[in-house]
């Protein structure tokens, strides 16, 4: 009961705070800095209203200043020191040399990379497919609104669900964790060679196919555009073939690897692949915000233009590719953006389903662990400082489009 | 360069009737315009021609060819829509070229086709600009341009002027008519609410309402011989005068007894049946001129707009009937308030019994 009480006189005193701040310093300003008499009245007059955005900006700025360009100045700082019995002391870049030397950040900075590829572009995939499937159904609501419950979930919640989904228990019991209790089903028949091996391989090869088609006609475009347009496109071009690579390499081991059939899986134990098995969840979250947001771009998209189109003899995938998504652009990368940085600061999955164990370690996870579990401030603060790097472009960036698209 | 014929066509969305009995025989190298209120499906027909609305029943043929479930691309078509519907992301030549890149055609081909049509419309210097680096008319043209560049044998344009300013529009009207000169094998349908483009464009008119054709004929048909009261005021401005009447004398000309006290002669033949019948008699606001001799109409002038080349008089309503307007040539001042007596050339007098026209029994 007095914690009630407690959170309402904060609420009613914060909010005569702001009242009283704003009357008070106003009246100073109009009455006593530059009163609006005497021979000065007129320039008086607009020299407060000169001062006056600084009056309503300052308590932000400072509240702001305090807590986010402070923190960023001594997190720097004491990435530069070790802490040698609660004393300071300055090693420049040591910590950063310890932490490079770290297999285990190492793994983080790879599982991050992960993460970053396959999470923004799985998501901003499965939204662009979903705003573009339900547009014109007539329970197209009813399944967004299923796409896009999972936004309301907690991070911490989803990844409890998603535990029980991934969870597993002995061979002879009944499995409770739906992933093993399908996996149980396989047998080594028709079916499970289907689903486990023809269809991973035949999707694969397609997204290999797709990726390639795309170089096509990245390569046949090459002499349009200008100098960046060139060197985009060979970027494109390096980055799609290394993907075609991944795709067809892991179509080959789909294809080759020994499946054991009728033994339950620990999924979040298999190195590597139970990466995936988080990324799953955060796909989960994140296709639902990216489904709406592009859905209302699409809408937005005029009609003319596609109509257009179908006269111009464009078939349906042309249509989508060629004149809806190039229209979308820039909110693409509004979306594409906003959940790259939601993926570099990814923590509380990590830390609620494995706890960075069996080769899952993130950058945020490994700084908390470094932070408040080793209570290592310099290295901590150091591979803090990694992530405020990593996320500051793309923060540009995104903030970028953001401003385009609305003017 | 074809022809077009529609037989019987008809368009519904689920039980409401949008158009019926469509009949239309389009020879090539005609300029066809539409015509017709708002929401009297003049651009649900133009869509059909397209393919963008499904045809629900009746057949529509080109050149001979069932077109009903070809696919818009394949009809030999291209429109040019009232919002120009220029891709936005691409430059002007890539708008123009986007058709033929997705025909398939050599890079040669593609740039030979937009530079023609970028020559002919003075787009040349804009060719490497996005749309929205260019002005209403420019973007006007580029979408004319993205038409020609298919080659088609039908031209669709959906009211296309109606986004421009009034200069701009009688000019972009000019240039249309010389295109139309340039490609004198092309056949055009067009699509306007604007009575001024579709007179000076079009060879044959069409007037849509009601869900039907209500004619058509070449615009000075439209306007000399309006086969119903309807197209005899939509055609006009300001429109016919109807002033409701019975018939007196019939033989060669037709004498007509006016409620409004007239008597009038009518050059129009009628039978000696038809003596005592009810009619509306019609006459444009500019055949009336003012008469010494015996009066169509006399009435006092309410209210005068002097335009300087003509002088508009509106008369005192009387009774139930709708307001007369005379149009009188040059400038009349001091005729507020005047008593005027009007009479017209017995030739230029419209007769209409049960809103049609008698010349067509």
């Amino acid at each position: 009961m007095t914690q009630a009480l407690l959170a309402f006189l904060t609420i009613v005193v914060g909010v005569a705070g702001c009242l009283g701040y704003f009357w008070a310093s106003n009246l100073l300003l109009d009455k006593v800095l530059f009163p609006a008499r005497g021979p000065n009245a007129g320039q008086n007059i607009n020299r407060a209203n000169l001062l006056r955005p600084w009056l309503f900006l300052f308590p932000a700025v400072v509240a702001l200043g305090l807590y986010l360009a402070y923190p960023v100045f001594a997190t720097l700082w004491l990435s530069l020191n070790r802490n040698q019995s609660g004393e300071l002391v300055f090693v420049g870049l040591d910590n950063y040399r310890t932490m490079f030397g770290e297999a285990k950040f190492r793994e983080s900075l790879r599982n991050n990379m992960v993460w970053l590829i396959v999470v923004p572009a799985a998501s901003t995939a499965f939204g662009l497919l979903a705003a573009q499937l339900t547009d014109r159904i007539r329970w197209g609501n009813l399944a967004k609104s299923m796409i896009f419950m999972p936004m309301a979930i907690s991070f911490v919640g989803a990844s409890v669900i998603w535990k029980l989904i991934y969870d597993t228990r002995e061979a002879g019991q009944p499995q409770i964790g739906l992933l093993n209790a399908l996996w149980m089903q396989a047998d080594g028949g028709f079916f499970s060679i289907l689903i486990l091996k023809v269809l991973p391989v035949v999707l694969l090869v397609g997204i290999a196919a797709g990726i390639l088609w795309f170089l096509w006609a990245q390569i046949r475009d090459f002499a349009d555009g200008g100098i960046w347009g060139k060197v985009l496109r060979g970027l494109g071009v390096l980055v799609g073939a290394w993907l075609v690579f991944v795709a067809l390499s892991w179509a080959w081991g789909a294809a080759t690897a020994m499946l054991p059939y009728g033994k339950p899986q620990f999924w979040l134990q298999i190195p590597f692949w139970n990466n995936f098995f988080l990324m799953a969840v955060l796909i989960w979250l994140q296709t639902g915000f990216a489904m709406v947001i592009l859905s209302a771009a699409l809408r937005g998209v005029p009609e003319e233009t596609v109509e257009a189109a179908i006269l111009d003899g464009a078939n349906p995938f042309q249509i989508f590719f060629k004149i809806k998504v190039p229209q979308i652009m820039g909110t693409i990368v509004v979306v594409w953006t906003t959940i790259t940085i939601t993926v570099l600061k990814v923590f509380d999955i990590v830390r609620a389903m494995t706890g960075g164990q069996q080769e899952t370690q993130v950058l945020a996870n490994y700084m908390y662990e470094k932070l408040f579990v080793a209570v290592d401030w310099g290295v901590g603060s150091a591979s803090a400082m990694i992530i405020l790097l990593l996320v500051s472009p793309i923060l540009v960036w995104n903030v970028y489009s953001a401003r385009k698209e609305m003017r | 360069m074809a022809d077009m014929i529609l037989r019987d066509v008809a368009k519904s969305y689920g039980e409401v009737k949008v158009l019926s009995d469509i009949n239309l025989d389009i020879k090539r190298g005609e300029l066809i315009v539409f015509v017709g209120p708002s929401g009297c499906g003049k651009s649900t027909l133009l869509r059909m021609i397209a393919g963008l609305e499904r045809i629900t029943a009746g057949d529509f043929s080109i050149d001979g060819v069932r077109m009903n479930d070809v696919p818009p691309a394949q009809r030999g078509i291209a429109m040019v829509f009232q919002s120009y519907a220029l891709y936005p992301h691409m430059t002007v030549r890539d708008n123009m070229a986007f058709a033929l890149k997705i025909a398939g055609k050599t890079r040669a081909e593609i740039t030979a086709a937009v530079d023609r049509a970028a020559q002919i419309l003075q787009l040349t210097p804009y060719l490497d600009r996005l749309p929205k680096a260019l002005s209403g008319g420019q973007r006007q043209r580029v979408a004319i341009g993205r038409a020609i560049v298919r080659n088609p044998k039908v031209y669709l344009f959906d009211e296309p002027l109606s986004n421009l300013d009034a200069a701009l529009r009688a000019a972009t009207r000019l240039e249309i008519a010389q295109l139309k000169e340039a490609m004198p094998d092309s056949t055009m349908v067009y699509v306007t609410h604007d009575q001024v483009e579709a007179m000076t464009l079009a060879s044959r008119i069409v007037v849509l309402a009601g869900g039907g054709i209500s004619q058509v004929g070449t615009p000075m048909e439209l306007y000399q011989r309006p086969r119903n009261e309807f197209v005899a005021r939509f055609i006009g401005s300001p429109a016919m005068n109807l002033i409701p009447g019975k018939i007196v004398g019939t033989g060669a000309e037709t004498l007509v007894h006016l409620v409004s006290g007239g008597i009038a002669r009518a050059a129009i033949p009628t039978q000696a049946a038809d003596q005592g019948m009810a009619v509306n008699l019609g006459v444009r606001p500019e055949d009336l001129a003012e008469t010494t001799g015996e009066p169509l109409f006399t009435g006092e002038v309410e209210i005068t707009e002097a335009l300087g080349e003509v002088t508009l008089l509106y008369f005192r309503r009387q009774g139930e009937n709708a307001q007369v307007v005379a149009k009188l040539p040059g400038i009349h001042t001091g005729l507020r308030r005047k008593e005027v007596r009007l009479a017209a050339d017995p030739a230029k007098i419209h007769l209409f019994a049960g809103g049609r026209s008698l010349l067509y029994r």
